[in-house]
């Protein structure tokens, strides 16, 4: 890009110099290179590099310490046989699946719900958002200690209503502590969701819906045959985000579970930091890291094409 | 996919169609809707959601608040409620712990990667959609794909990036990463609100012999304050949320973070722990939620404008 801007630049005969620097200060290329530098800088330094180094260490053994040498894809082999591995794919699927789902379908009630003439609309709206400006490690904090095996609020709640006779252990089971950590992720997430498509609804004209309702359609069908369609491009949108920060959450089952029990809640993105940071090979967890990529891809394209596609169906613009 | 769809079209279904009278659709106008019907329409469900929602900030403040002996004790107390609130916890807290100073590690590093992706991220939306170099379009779907780049595929490489250039266990190893999750978000963010400025105001100042500078500095930025102020905040609430970073980056006890502080500080197997825990929880949304309160608008539009686009 800069290159090709100062040879243009370059190429130009000057007549004065003067007027070459005129030129070159009204010069499109020239001055969005410069308005470009720092964004840049930091771009590819701290996010091109790491990214294409990541993928380079998956193929070597560097430890903490020691630049690795290269091995090829010995780290893919080790981990092909690694139950633990396999163990954190199909938690992460898991965690992934349940939880983005859950999410899209609370979440959207949630905006339904809110988009209706309501008292008070404005705080409402701000008091929903609260889970998402707090940060989420203090608010898994405060899930940890609902959680806690012997002072848990939901096994006192439950237990003085009668329905269970001892204490829940929220995060020492197995599936408990999967649906457990599930049930915070859809807690923390919810509200993004909710308020993304109610700005998404808000959009949407009320003409519409008046016409929808002459025309005799019921309220289940104005929101399929009106709202969905015109919801659909922000629904991808906001599902992507969704879908991809679920698959690489680290915050939340780091302070919940770190893993346990037994990798019960180890995530990809857990088992890579144990792996990387906590027992030094750096190699292996970047290839863990690096294994999660194509996940990631696939569940962009699937959540970006699948709904975009609807989209066209629709027979809307494709902007 | 579709799966996604009919659950929760299902779940809708039931949920739009049980409750309301069947004439009530012929209606169709929602004013029209008797109050009952609203009641166990709307508002049931609403409270039910809020309630689960707030439920843990209630329990977090109850729990920073209330004696010790009663946190404990299930059966003599009712856990729901304390009439004997304290400030020891979080007395314990500001005096006798470090958390005044990782609050200002937190607040230092937020506000340093906050101002610096402003700055980048300014010039470069402004370049991507005014200058409009060649290739721009690309640079932006570029900055795009950067913003779908998660943390934690980074920061393996980023923490041998960080020990490369001697920043490790510093406050500037945050600072500088930081701005990679926080730049393109705010770019994004911002090139949309630059798209809403009149090009005939550029126009005009050009031919009144501006420089491309100018114009930023003069027209642009004074008509995108209200961008700017979505954009930091959100950048600041970020910043102050993340974790894996400074998890990584950052080992000496008085260079921590808040949140890493905590999770790595207090947990000590103490009985009698979660008072301060919860305090330090506490303590710790609270700047957020208060320059949440004062900026909810800026805040949705942030959250909102850079999905939109």
């Amino acid at each position: 890009m800069a290159d090709i801007a100062l040879g243009q630049v370059a190429a130009k005969p000057a007549m004065r110099e003067a007027t070459a620097w005129e030129r070159l200060r009204a010069n499109r290329n020239w001055l969005g290179f410069w308005f470009m530098m720092p964004a840049a800088a930091f771009l590819i330094l701290f996010l091109a590099y790491p990214l294409g180094l990541g993928v380079w260490l998956s193929f070597t053994d560097a430890k903490i310490g020691r630049t690795g040498e290269f091995i090829g894809v010995e780290n893919y082999t080790w981990l092909w046989d690694d139950s633990v591995f396999w163990l954190s794919i199909f938690n992460t699927v898991l965690y992934t699946t349940v939880a983005s789902i859950v999410k899209f379908a609370i979440g959207l009630y949630l905006a339904l719900l809110l988009n209706e003439r309501l008292p008070f609309k404005a705080i409402l709206r701000a008091v929903v958002l609260i889970p998402f400006i707090v940060p989420t490690v203090l608010s898994a904090i405060a899930f940890w200690w609902i959680y806690d095996a012997q002072f848990s609020i939901i096994s006192w709640s439950l237990r003085h209503l009668g329905l269970i006779s001892g204490n829940i252990d929220f995060l020492g089971d197995t599936w408990n502590a999967r649906w457990s950590v599930i049930f915070a992720n859809i807690w923390r997430g919810i509200p993004f969701i909710a308020i993304t498509l109610l700005a998404g609804l808000q959009t949407v004209s009320p003409s519409l819906y008046e016409a929808a309702t002459l025309d005799g359609a019921t309220r289940w069908q104005i929101f399929r045959y009106v709202t969905y369609p015109l919801l659909t491009p922000i629904i991808a949108v906001v599902m992507t985000f969704s879908v991809l920060f679920t698959f690489t959450d680290f915050q939340l089952i780091w302070v919940l579970t770190r893993g346990g029990p037994v990798n019960a809640t180890q995530l990809m993105a857990t088992l890579s930091y144990q792996r990387a940071i906590l027992s030094g090979q750096l190699g292996e967890g970047a290839a863990i890291s690096t294994a999660m990529i194509p996940f990631l891809l696939g569940a962009i394209l699937i959540s970006w094409f699948g709904l975009q596609r609807r989209k066209w169906q629709q027979g809307e613009g494709n902007d | 996919m579709t799966d996604l769809l009919t659950a929760n079209q299902d779940s809708l279904k039931t949920v739009l169609t049980a409750p309301p009278s069947r004439a009530d659709y012929s209606e169709g106008v929602a004013y029209l809707e008797s109050l009952p019907s609203r009641l166990v329409r709307v508002y049931l469900p609403l409270t039910i959601i809020l309630i689960v929602l707030l439920f843990p900030f209630y329990w977090m403040t109850l729990t920073a608040i209330k004696p010790d002996e009663q946190l404990l004790d299930l059966d003599r107390f009712n856990p729901f409620w304390t009439w004997n609130p304290t400030f020891k916890h979080i007395y314990k807290l500001l005096f006798e712990t470090n958390y005044p100073l990782w609050l200002w590690n937190t607040m230092l590093v937020a506000v340093c990667a906050t101002v610096l992706s402003m700055i980048a991220s300014v010039l470069a939306a402004y370049a991507i959609v005014r200058l409009r170099y060649k290739g721009a379009q690309w640079v932006g779907g570029a900055i795009f794909l950067a913003y779908l780049v998660p943390p934690s595929i980074l920061f393996i490489p980023l923490s041998s990036v960080v020990f490369q250039y001697g920043l490790f266990d510093s406050p500037f190893a945050l600072i500088l990463t930081y701005p990679t999750i926080l730049i393109p978000f705010s770019t994004w963010l911002l090139m949309g609100y630059f798209k809403t400025i009149p090009f005939e105001l550029e126009e005009c100042a050009l031919i009144d012999g501006a420089s491309r500078w100018q114009i930023l500095m003069k027209i642009v930025l004074p008509l995108a304050i209200p961008g700017l102020i979505s954009a930091f905040i959100f950048c600041f609430t970020l910043c102050w949320n993340e974790f894996i970073y400074a998890l990584t980056f950052l080992s000496s006890t008085q260079n921590k973070t808040v949140p890493v502080a905590i999770v790595n500080e207090f947990v000590d197997g103490d009985i009698y722990r979660w008072g301060s825990l919860m305090a330090g929880a506490l303590v710790g949304s609270l700047p957020l939620v208060i320059l949440y309160a004062f900026f909810v608008e800026h805040y949705v539009s942030a959250m909102t404008g850079a999905v939109k686009e």
